[in-house]
């Protein structure tokens, strides 16, 4: 059928879309704060996907140039430079929530979401 | 209740993403509008104007050597929000 | 933790992964790799190390004022580079124009100033994933 060899030629994006959702899904969904940082981080790992399958030319090498053949078709280098960057900010906003998280296990001895609401309304209503 | 809710608007999130992904030109094909002037230039150019064959690394230590300083910056700001949050005293606890 | 096995493993495997980190931080403008993926090899040795041997062992190999000193200098190193041809030509990060030897495409030596900025990349990147491995596990005894 042709819609599901149209499915086929962009199976990388469809991925990247269904990763985005199971991401999204665990981020709204439980209750434990850790499962939601390992949300946020599926969901930044199929924008990556997404961006560098832009630039994949079929019958392409990896574009480290060959000083032997002078006619050889490269894989676009562009996104791979571009998407560098934000691997390093995604690694860097994980840990930057991760060390908050552990003040907050300090602090009210659970981790999750609900019972730290009940207990931070309960310490402001007595004060 | 509210989960199957959940699941019904992200199902309907995934339609219209598949809906407009496959109107996007074919995976490899090498027409392209991001396989441009600029690709070109950098794949013709990169070894007899910075001399290392690694197109990559040439990009992003000669060509944009500024945006690298600037994810220097990023990791650098990470270390030190991360210190200054785990190494405080606190003033009293609950 | 206290085991036997682990020990013994990582001792004998923490200098070849070493050796493999520093080849591809070297090589960074002839094959695949560069700063960063070379710079995070080094960073999960020392975390490897850090596990099996606890935390009093790590920071006898790498207090905190080296890793404080090699992450400062990582950027200092970044921008004086930078500097150079910014005094000579007025172009800052120049390659050819501010006058370093290119050399021949292939060799080890050669591409100027892309070597240096490499192996500025790779040091700071394995300095931050240390600093912030012993600063997590610190919180926790």
């Amino acid at each position: 059928m042709e819609l599901l060899t149209s499915i086929l030629d962009h199976i990388n994006y469809i991925g990247a879309a269904a990763l985005f959702v199971i991401g999204l899904y665990t981020v709204l969904t439980h209750s434990n704060l850790l499962k939601r940082i390992i949300g946020i981080n599926i969901m930044e790992t199929s924008i990556f996907l997404f961006f560098v399958s832009i630039g994949y030319v079929s019958q392409g090498q990896s574009p480290i140039i060959q000083l032997s053949e002078t006619t050889a078709i490269y894989v676009n280098p562009v996104p791979s430079a571009l998407i560098l960057t934000g691997i390093v900010v995604a690694v860097s906003i994980t840990a930057y929530a991760l060390s908050l998280i552990i003040k907050l296990y300090k602090a009210y001895d659970t981790l999750d979401y609900f019972e730290i609401m009940e207990k931070s309304q309960e310490v402001s209503s007595n004060d | 209740m509210s989960k199957l809710l959940t699941i019904l608007v992200l199902a309907g999130l995934f339609v219209i993403l598949v809906g407009s992904i496959l109107r996007m030109p074919s995976l490899g094909s090498i027409d392209n509008p991001s396989y441009n002037e600029t690709t070109t230039y950098y794949l013709e150019h990169a070894v007899e104007e910075t001399g290392s064959l690694n197109v990559i690394a040439a990009i992003i230590t000669d060509y944009r050597a500024f945006d690298t300083l600037g994810e220097t910056t990023v990791l650098f700001t990470s270390i030190a929000a991360v210190i200054s949050v785990l190494k405080s005293k606190s003033k009293g606890g609950h | 933790m206290d085991d036997l096995i682990v020990k013994t493993i990582t001792r004998l495997i923490v200098p070849f992964i070493q050796l493999y980190g520093i080849y591809i931080v070297l090589h960074g403008h002839l094959s695949p790799g560069g700063g960063f993926s070379g710079g995070a090899i080094l960073g999960a040795s020392m975390i490897l190390f850090t596990l099996s041997f606890g935390l009093e062992e790590a920071k006898k190999k790498v207090p905190h004022r080296i890793s404080m000193l090699v992450e400062t200098g990582g950027i200092l190193w970044y921008i004086g580079v930078g500097m150079i041809g910014f005094i000579s030509v007025g172009v800052l990060w120049g390659n050819k124009i501010a006058g370093f030897d290119l050399g021949e495409p292939g060799r080890l030596l050669s591409a100027g100033m892309i070597p240096l900025l490499t192996l500025a990349i790779g040091a700071k990147v394995a300095s931050t994933m240390i600093t912030l491995f012993h600063t997590v596990i610190e919180e926790d005894e």
